[in-house]
């Protein structure tokens, strides 16, 4: 469905050249679900904005959906879908207008856009405000009509840019859920931009991971996590058998070091295993073993945080607000 | 989907689309414009609000404008008659030289980027917005030109749709302007205002709109011979006082070169700002 080569673009700013995009390459079979995962400004929305046509590579190239995106542009975007950052909906104009002519702007006949956007509209619970204005409707209510306009010619191939940025968790699931419903019963292709990790997370199957203008990891989420970061495990023991907990986690985590910190009589220890759910009961017993009994154990999953902490050494927290 | 081989299909050996058609281009345009065009029909009333400021200027300014001037200054006309066409050329200038603030506004909020996403043809995003200052002004034109006749105005309605047919032509060439100026100050509203505010006023002194520019210095008579618009006023004198000659002609020479150039303006920087 997707398929580039080298695909970069610089911009020049302030007589700098910037390289928003190095040389990736990118593969995306049909009915995939891929999110770039990435901080604020590593260059996911420009690599989307390179497929969706609305910007000309610098150099590379790209064929989205059997097409070239520089030869045929126009061929590109009547074959795709696209629900940018923004708002769709122009804000003086009424739901229903937009939506019929988004499907016009797409070569539908009258009678058709306006079956199929009152079916949307419907599916998306936007119906009792077909006749509303679009700025007199919630930012849930828009950011649904967006993903409506986006589906108004039933596109095979959906790109969504921070599709959830600015909702709150419920309008963000009701979002999700129609978009999943939208996936089953199409079989659409979607690729999607996100800097929330728990979306990219819990949604997709694949995650690409970008930052600085590069690829640095395409896997699915399990994989990446089970791969990259490991399981966080944090035991505290009197700080009397501190000595022989060190040991025996030192030869327990598998790589990086342990942590420790002492307070009160207590040391706490912290360290990075993998498949940590399974070895924890072991190394408990051991400890027990040795006259060091735990007083508390704390195991978490990883995160795509902590795998996009160990490809980097950054925090995507951190790389958000920046 | 993972673990899933990849397929990458071929890419299609078909001819490429990549400059569409005249007809398809009429048809985008058709759309574009038409979408344009349901802000007024589903609020009509925003088209007669906007015929206030023109009628406090014909009702305040116009009874000044008689015994400031003299009769002479007006060619033997009655002040209305003289003043109307004016105002008409005026209503087609604010009207379409701000257009681009909406334009502006549609950046802002994501939904330019909408429909530049879909497949419509570069050039019909321009000119479909472009023609749609054209029907309003028509309706404009006609409504205050019906407005004044208790009041002394004679109405020569072919004239005058003449008059209003080349008011459009020209406003289509200033509104691709104005478009163009509002894509090129993205993000930067206070430079929209600016230059237009800056280029509204003196075009509009400059062009006899308001006062003959007879009347002036001979700098300024100079001055507006280089500006489109006096032709523009000159010749809509000339056809709502029920006349056609030179002026017409060369207001409608003014009107198209303004038009072309808007055009040319304006699809350029509209493709260079996108693939």
């Amino acid at each position: 469905m997707i398929h580039t080569s080298k695909l970069t673009k610089t911009f020049v700013v302030k007589k700098e050249t910037v390289e928003a995009v190095k040389a990736v390459d990118i593969d995306v079979a049909p009915g995939e679900l891929v999110a770039f995962l990435g901080p604020n400004g590593a260059g996911k929305s420009t690599t989307l904005r390179m497929l969706t046509t609305l910007l000309k590579p610098t150099s590379g190239s790209a064929t989205v959906a059997g097409l070239d995106v520089v030869a045929d542009p126009a061929g590109v975007r009547a074959r795709i879908g696209y629900i940018g950052q923004g708002n769709g909906g122009g804000h003086s104009y009424r739901v229903i207008d937009e939506m019929v002519m988004q499907g016009r702007f797409y070569g539908m006949n009258s009678t058709d856009a306006k079956a199929r956007a009152e079916e949307l509209l419907k599916s998306l619970d936007l119906a009792d405000l077909a006749k509303r204005t679009v700025i007199k409707l919630s930012g849930g209510q828009r950011r649904r009509m967006d993903v409506a306009l986006g589906l108004m010619h039933s596109p095979r191939l959906l790109f969504l840019d921070e599709p959830s940025t600015g909702m709150d968790p419920q309008n963000r699931a009701n979002l999700w859920e129609h978009i999943m419903r939208m996936r089953a019963e199409h079989g659409t292709t979607i690729v999607l931009t996100t800097h929330y990790m728990d979306e990219a997370d819990s949604m997709s199957e694949r995650v690409i991971v970008i930052d600085h203008g590069t690829i640095i990891a395409d896997n699915t989420a399990a994989r990446l996590k089970a791969d990259l970061a490991g399981d966080l495990l944090a035991v505290e023991v009197a700080a009397a058998s501190a000595a022989e907990v060190r040991g025996l986690l030192g030869r327990a985590a598998a790589e990086g070091e342990v942590e420790e910190h002492a307070h009160d009589g207590v040391v706490r220890f912290r360290l990075r295993l993998s498949n940590g759910s399974r070895l924890a009961p072991e190394l408990l017993r051991r400890m027990h073993d040795a006259g060091a009994p735990a007083q508390s154990l704390e195991l978490k999953p990883p995160t795509l945080d902590d795998v996009f902490l160990e490809l980097t050494g950054r925090s995507l927290r951190e790389g958000a607000d920046v | 989907m993972p673990g899933q081989p990849a397929r990458t299909e071929p890419a299609e050996q078909k001819p490429a689309e990549q400059k569409p058609g005249p007809d398809r281009i009429l048809r985008d345009t058709w759309y574009v414009f038409w979408r344009e065009m349901l802000l007024p029909l589903r609020d009509p009333f925003s088209l007669v609000f906007s015929l206030l400021q023109p009628l406090v200027f014909l009702g305040l300014f116009g009874p000044l404008l008689g015994s400031a001037v003299g009769a002479p200054a007006f060619g033997g006309q009655s002040t209305l008659q003289w003043f109307l066409p004016g105002v008409v050329v005026m209503i087609a200038l604010f009207g379409t030289s701000m257009t681009g603030s909406n334009l502006q506004y549609e950046l802002m909020t994501g939904s330019y980027e909408r429909i530049l996403a879909t497949p419509l043809s570069r050039s019909s995003l321009m000119i479909g917005r472009a023609l749609k200052e054209w029907a309003p002004l028509v309706v404009q034109g006609l409504l205050i030109s019906v407005v004044c006749i208790p009041f002394g105005f004679v109405f020569h309605p072919l004239h005058v749709l003449g008059g209003l047919i080349i008011l459009g032509i020209f406003g289509i060439g200033l509104g691709a302007l104005s478009y163009a100026l509002a894509l090129v100050s993205q993000n930067k509203e206070w430079i929209f205002w600016g230059v237009q505010q800056t280029l509204l006023f003196p075009l509009m002194i400059l062009s006899g709109i308001m006062l003959p520019i007879e009347a002036g210095p001979e700098w300024m008579r100079v001055a507006s011979l280089f500006n489109p618009l006096t032709y523009l006023v000159n010749a809509e004198r000339e056809l709502f006082a029920g006349g056609v000659g030179a002026d017409t002609l060369y207001g409608l020479l003014a009107a198209v070169v303004t038009a072309a150039v808007g055009l040319v303006v304006g699809i350029r920087t509209i493709s260079r700002n996108t693939n």
